[in-house]
């Protein structure tokens, strides 16, 4: 029972209680710069998530041949190697995606949320924990994502689903004009803030 | 025989108590901006007036429900946010444009500070820049003829759209005088120097801003557009008179460049503040994409105003430098 437990725990911390978004700020980079629409913040949260999975098995598994004072190095070029990996296969298989996304996809590699997970918990915890951790990181940065994208893509630009005009869902009539400050950098901070608002709200209230 | 200790009572201070109230300074600062509201319907005819109430209204409305309040008016900043808004929006402006704008002024620019005393940036100018940057069509193109009750000239001029400085050529045409009493295009509340100068002889006359932020404002304006301008408005003075007159400096400078809450509060600082401000405002008008650059002008020196206030601390009297 107890040992179960602390399966459910490692796997459900990281989606409300400790997540990367919206309780610790890690890995604001992507956050910030991806989320104009839904699709490139999804696609953002699950190249991430993929990252994150592979790279924490990884570190855990390795975690008894790795040199304490060149650790850090060592998880770089880990989770690098996913990186790469997600590339290249973004590249094939999604082309849009991956032209959308940009830059972002390489910087995956220093993002800290990553980084964190593997020296805070995969390099002290055994495998199949880790396993279950990076998953529910990876939902909860995915949902936070999603979430702040949805907002963004709704009000800058009218539409879900976008921006493709073929998938692209437009929510309002022709005379709703979108609200521009959304679709912009400075936009996502601001809505970001208040996302960060609204779900300290929520948490204080039901004690999350 | 008189107990002398009871007439030496000791209390702490403060023992000279003012009757000013933060109602009664934004009561003032309504007065004050009555004759450039007034200005703006003869000017721009009832669309101003809409606008004008709208944004007023949206202001203390959102104010009221975010406070959970009823009394609506309250101290009376909400309203004189919404008026200021109002002030930097074309008269052509959609009224949903309004009560957004007014509604962000209050929301994204006051109560998410901490409500009023907390905003870092100017209220007003928050809720216009959130405008420019979502709906620049708007702000800047909507044409809205004035149907001119005032017979001021044969040309209708007095047009809210873009401001005369996007199209420096078409400036040529106006006169001075026509461009201090207010009749050329521009926002709501900027054009008329005029009415926006009787309303801070008036602010200036009841204590409640400090001349130093208009008058360094300004002056930098004036002095830069003496010699950078060039000169294509008749000769290098008239150009100097041309960029203080166009735009947004006159509003900006009294209005929003000396709010109580989003200045610094030394003297020297407050010179450095406007003369700051003006620097930054002939830096976008000059090699900025945008035409006029008051609003960022003055928010971006919103943002140095604990850098300033914390490097122009006044000596006391006595003190002695250390170093000597």
């Amino acid at each position: 029972m107890k040992e179960s437990n602390v399966y459910v725990q490692d796997l459900s911390r990281g989606i409300i209680k400790e997540n990367p978004v919206f309780r610790l700020l890690l890995g604001m980079c992507p956050v910030l710069g991806v989320t104009a629409f839904l699709i490139n913040g999804l696609g953002m949260g699950l190249a991430a998530t993929a990252v994150l999975i592979a790279s924490n098995v990884v570190v855990a598994s390795l975690k008894n041949f790795i040199p304490a004072q060149v650790r850090i190095p060592i998880f770089i070029v880990i989770i690098a190697t996913f990186v790469t990996i997600i590339e290249m296969v973004l590249q094939a298989f999604q082309p849009a995606l991956y032209d959308a996304l940009g830059v972002f996809v390489p910087l995956i590699v220093v993002n800290c949320m990553i980084l964190g997970r593997a020296e805070a918990f995969a390099s002290k915890k055994p495998i199949l924990r880790s396993l279950l951790d990076g998953i529910g990181v990876g939902i909860g940065f995915t949902l936070a994502l999603g979430i702040l994208s949805l907002v963004r893509e709704v009000f800058g630009q009218g539409t879900i689903l976008g921006p493709e005009p073929e998938s692209s869902i437009h929510l309002f009539g022709e005379a709703f004009e979108p609200m521009g400050l959304f679709a912009q950098p400075p936009g996502a901070f601001i809505a970001l803030g208040l996302l960060l608002a609204i779900n300290n709200i929520i948490f204080k209230k039901y004690n999350l | 025989m008189i107990k002398i200790y009871e007439k030496l009572i000791v209390s702490s201070s403060p023992h000279i108590r003012s009757n000013e109230s933060v109602q009664s300074i934004m009561l003032d600062v309504l007065i004050a901006l009555f004759p450039a509201a007034l200005m703006a319907v003869l000017l721009f005819g009832y669309r101003a007036l809409i606008t004008m109430v709208l944004a007023v209204g949206t202001a203390m409305i959102v104010e009221a429900l975010w406070l959970r309040k009823r009394d609506v008016f309250s101290d009376g900043s909400a309203a004189v946010t919404g008026l200021l808004l109002a002030m930097t929006l074309p008269a052509a402006a959609p009224w949903w444009l309004t009560v957004v704008g007014s509604a962000s002024a209050i929301i994204i620019g006051k109560q998410v500070f901490g409500g009023i005393g907390y905003n870092i940036f100017n209220p007003a100018l928050v809720g216009r820049a959130i405008l420019v940057v979502s709906w620049g069509g708007h702000m800047a193109g909507d044409i809205w003829p004035s149907p001119q009750p005032f017979a001021f000239g044969a040309d209708v001029s007095a047009v809210t759209g873009a401001t005369v400085l996007s199209v420096p050529e078409k400036a040529v045409m106006l006169s001075l005088p026509e461009m201090f009493i207010g009749n050329m295009a521009g926002c709501l509340g900027e054009t008329s120097g005029l009415a926006l100068l009787i309303g801070g002889i008036w602010l200036v006359y009841k204590g409640h801003i400090d001349l130093r932020i208009p008058v360094g404002f300004i002056g930098t304006i004036f002095l830069l557009g003496l010699v950078l301008g060039g000169g294509f408005y008749g000769n290098h003075l008239m150009t100097g008179l041309f960029h203080v007159l166009a735009g947004g400096v006159m509003l900006g400078a009294i209005y929003m460049a000396t709010d109580l809450v989003t200045t610094p509060v030394t003297p020297n600082g407050r010179l450095i503040f406007g003369i700051g401000c003006g620097l930054i405002t002939m830096a976008v008008r000059f090699w900025g994409t945008y035409p006029e650059g008051v609003t960022y002008a003055i928010l971006i020196m919103n943002a140095f105003t604990p850098i300033i206030d914390n490097f122009t601390i006044p000596q006391r009297f006595g003190e002695v430098n250390e170093s000597a």
